[in-house]
């Protein structure tokens, strides 16, 4: 090749002038993408449109893992709903983002066989199309039933519909459907001008995951404000988003076990997240971290005393959580149950382009904490936890152990943390953004890979704000693994996934 | 059946035991008291700043309704706007929940505007149903914290239900989102009368920060009498226990 077809760009690093993205022909744009994802270590972030003065201009980017770089294409099309050749028909990866685009611009994609709305968001392409009348696939059977959940669930969770094709009490088929959530999130980063509503609204777009989607957002503010934040704030940051990792994961495994009926580990572990979101509360005023993590500093820095407490509790939680986790997995009752449920085979993962603890528990290494390190663990050595069988006790167990290495990592980064000296700096809000850039920000959140990008105008506002939640790649990963089970099994397979509706839904 | 026993030792006693008096971190943010010295240019500056304009440009009120309590504005007046960690800010009024500069009371519920039949009926149980309308899943997570080993809320005879034929009464969190109007509607209609109506946190109250995005639909929130608004972003779940409780008249 002697021309280099595509641009790359480091992780939370620096902003990339616009023009400088080589734009590629459709027909050369599919076949560079779809052979850079032979790659095993290589899968898409993000695939989405930008319409400009009647361009709609298309931003791929592929994340390479073994080189710690990502790998941006670009094509372009006629704004009037073009029509184009499918990826997913070799990259199933792209169903999704391909979905959304569809959706958003009317882009026909020739050969996708899914091509349903994704969310009903408010500026979709097509007003005709009502979140009520939903295509959803069906069979025609004498034997098959349907099941129909949602949107209101039963517990107190988000909403959202299943539909489920039965034989008996088999699942032949789930469809998830989506978009009762949408709040019209990416619209509002354009249209909100102030700085700290834009910090506020990025807490907001799934609340579970306020320190890693805010994070997402700073990072990025920072890479295109060219602001750098001293280490002592990059540590404490990490101890941040370890903090909520720890709290979820518990709180994961005390619902994993309320649905199975071990209630016992569900006590337990509901008050040891308690205590784990009371020191995050402890540390900043919410138990969910809001208003902990700001562009270019901080109104919440660490002190010895909340360094103190977050060690005591640590310790507390720590030998609890052992006790009672050793208990979980190897009580009979709840391994019956866990075992060879839900599986999401690591082929299945690797063509939907699955991301996060679930990749992990299906023996795929993606953990940007190592392959695009972000914040202090840029420094920091770190090894992800691989677990190969992909099922409901892989994820179970996945978040056993990374309960314990979240906890070896705070306990680390506390005593890196005492040897700095710098102060961290007030947040900064009155920043100015290099015009006409484009920045790309990832953080490996609880749920796995978040991913915040944005594009400035000629005079240096944000003219375009994409948002990509882990859960966005990792639903279908859901739908797969409850093929062939027992409709009964799909509280603790879809527990074991834990996705966000928000996050998705936007 | 040994392992049980030593778990529960190590688990120990983990209830509050009076939810009304619990003692939470000094830095929550809970009731705002401004100082009744706040000077005119002082109030133009922090309602400027406010992201989500719950600071009136005139008054100086704080609209705790509108709040997302992210403390900005003591940042900035540090010795004029403080955010105490007075939980107890649920109230059963929308105008209750705005706090005037010099305003240093608690906030309690208005006797006089609980509908009779609410003490009357629900007093010894309420059954509830929560919908999420384009909530974030923090207060999700906080509702359903209230049922957990530490507050205990169902000592009460207090809890979340499945079905809406079973609730007296539906806890919205969210902005409500246009996606999610009609579900909303579906399930309070589905809830026999008399029933009452909770807005849990900021979003559910106003909006939050997603107050006039095209995507809401609130003419539910607007249509309906609302008879308890428990702000929080999200809300703490010893707010929103006290709210209830006092709605209930639980001492």
């Amino acid at each position: 090749m002697s021309q280099k077809s595509y641009s790359e760009i480091k992780n939370n690093s620096f902003s990339l002038d616009l023009k400088e993205i080589p734009v590629l022909k459709y027909d050369l744009f599919c076949e560079q993408v779809s052979d850079s994802l032979k790659n095993e270590a290589k899968h898409c972030v993000a695939y989405y449109g930008v319409p400009i003065s009647g361009i709609l201009k298309f931003y791929c980017y592929i994340a390479d893992d073994n080189n710690k770089i990502i790998d941006v294409f670009s094509h372009e099309q006629n704004i009037h709903k073009p029509v184009l050749k499918s990826l997913t028909t070799v990259c199933p990866q792209f169903q999704i983002f391909e979905r959304e685009i569809h959706e958003n611009f009317g882009v026909e994609f020739i050969g996708h066989p899914w091509l349903k709305p994704v969310r009903y968001s408010h500026d979709r392409s097509d007003k005709s199309k009502m979140i009520e009348n939903y295509p959803f696939y069906t069979i025609e059977s004498e034997e098959l039933h349907e099941v129909g959940v949602g949107p209101v669930h039963a517990g107190i969770i988000e909403p959202g519909h299943f539909r489920f094709i039965c034989n008996g009490e088999k699942v032949l088929h789930l469809e998830i459907q989506l978009g009762y959530q949408h709040r019209g999130i990416e619209k509002l980063f354009i249209e909100k001008k102030d700085s700290l509503q834009r910090c506020i609204l990025s807490e907001s777009i799934a609340g579970d995951t306020s320190i890693g989607h805010a994070l997402a957002h700073s990072q990025l503010i920072e890479s295109l404000a060219g602001i750098e934040v001293c280490e002592t704030l990059q540590i404490e940051r990490c101890i941040a988003l370890e903090m909520e990792r720890l709290a979820v994961h518990i709180g994961d495994t005390a619902a994993l076990c309320g649905d199975v009926a071990y209630q016992l580990g569900q006590v337990v572990c509901e008050a040891l997240r308690t205590l784990i979101i009371n020191t995050t509360q402890l540390w900043c005023g919410n138990r969910f971290g809001k208003g902990l993590v700001r562009p270019g500093g901080s109104n919440y820095p660490l002190g010895n005393e909340i360094i103190d407490e977050i060690l005591r509790i640590l310790d507390n939680t720590g030998n609890r959580f052992n006790e009672i986790a050793d208990r979980i997995y190897s009580l009979p009752s709840v391994l019956s149950r866990f075992d060879e449920i839900g599986i999401l085979t690591k082929q299945q993962g690797l063509a939907i382009g699955i991301v996060g603890q679930s990749a992990r528990a299906s023996g795929i290494s993606r953990d940007l904490r190592k392959t695009h390190p972000f914040q202090y663990y840029k420094q920091y050595s770190f090894e992800p936890v691989i677990l190969e069988n992909g099922d409901v006790l892989a994820r179970g167990m996945q978040r056993n152990l990374e309960i314990r290495e979240s906890m070896r990592i705070i306990r680390e980064l506390t005593e890196i943390w005492c040897e700095k000296t710098q102060d961290v700096e007030k947040p900064v809000y009155d920043y100015k953004l290099k015009p006409e850039s484009f920045a790309i920000s990832m953080v490996e959140g609880w749920r796995g890979e978040i991913c915040h990008l944005a594009t400035t105008d000629k005079n240096g506002m944000i003219n375009h704000y994409k948002v990509k939640d882990p859960s966005m790649h990792n639903w279908m990963g859901l739908a797969l693994a409850v093929r062939n089970q027992e409709i009964s099994d799909f509280p603790i397979c879809n527990k074991s996934f834990n996705l966000s509706y928000c996050g998705h839904d936007l | 059946m040994f392992n049980e026993v030593k778990i529960l030792a190590s688990h120990g006693r983990q209830y509050i035991k009076n939810l009304h008096t619990q003692s939470v971190s000094n830095l929550f943010r809970g009731r705002p008291v401004i100082s009744k010295n706040i000077t005119a240019d002082e109030i133009i500056a922090v309602s400027e700043l406010c992201p989500v304009k719950a600071i009136d440009s005139k008054s100086g009120s704080i609209d705790t309704g509108r709040c997302v309590f992210c403390k900005e504005c003591s940042f900035m007046l540090p010795q004029k706007i403080v955010f105490t960690n007075d939980y107890r800010i649920a109230a059963n009024s929308r105008e209750a929940l705005i706090i005037s500069p010099g305003v240093e009371n608690p906030v309690r519920l208005d006797e006089i505007k609980i509908r009779k039949e609410i003490r009357k009926l629900f007093k010894g149980a309420l059954k509830l149903r929560e919908v999420s309308a384009g909530g974030d899943n923090s207060c999700e997570m906080e509702l359903a914290a209230t049922g957990n080993v530490n507050f205990d809320f169902g000592r009460f005879g207090i809890e979340f239900v499945a079905s809406p034929r079973h609730a007296d009464g539906i806890v919205i969190t969210g902005p409500v989102s246009e996606n999610m109007a009609e579900a909303l509607e579906i399930t309070y209609k589905a809830i026999p009368s008399p029933k009452i109506i909770i807005l849990a946190g900021t979003d559910a109250i106003s909006g939050g920060i997603f107050d006039g995005s095209p995507a809401l639909d609130r003419r539910f929130i607007e249509q309906n009498h609302i008879d308890l608004y428990v702000p929080g972003n999200p809300v703490h779940p010893l707010t929103y226990i006290n709210g209830v409780m006092d709605l209930l008249g639980i001492k």
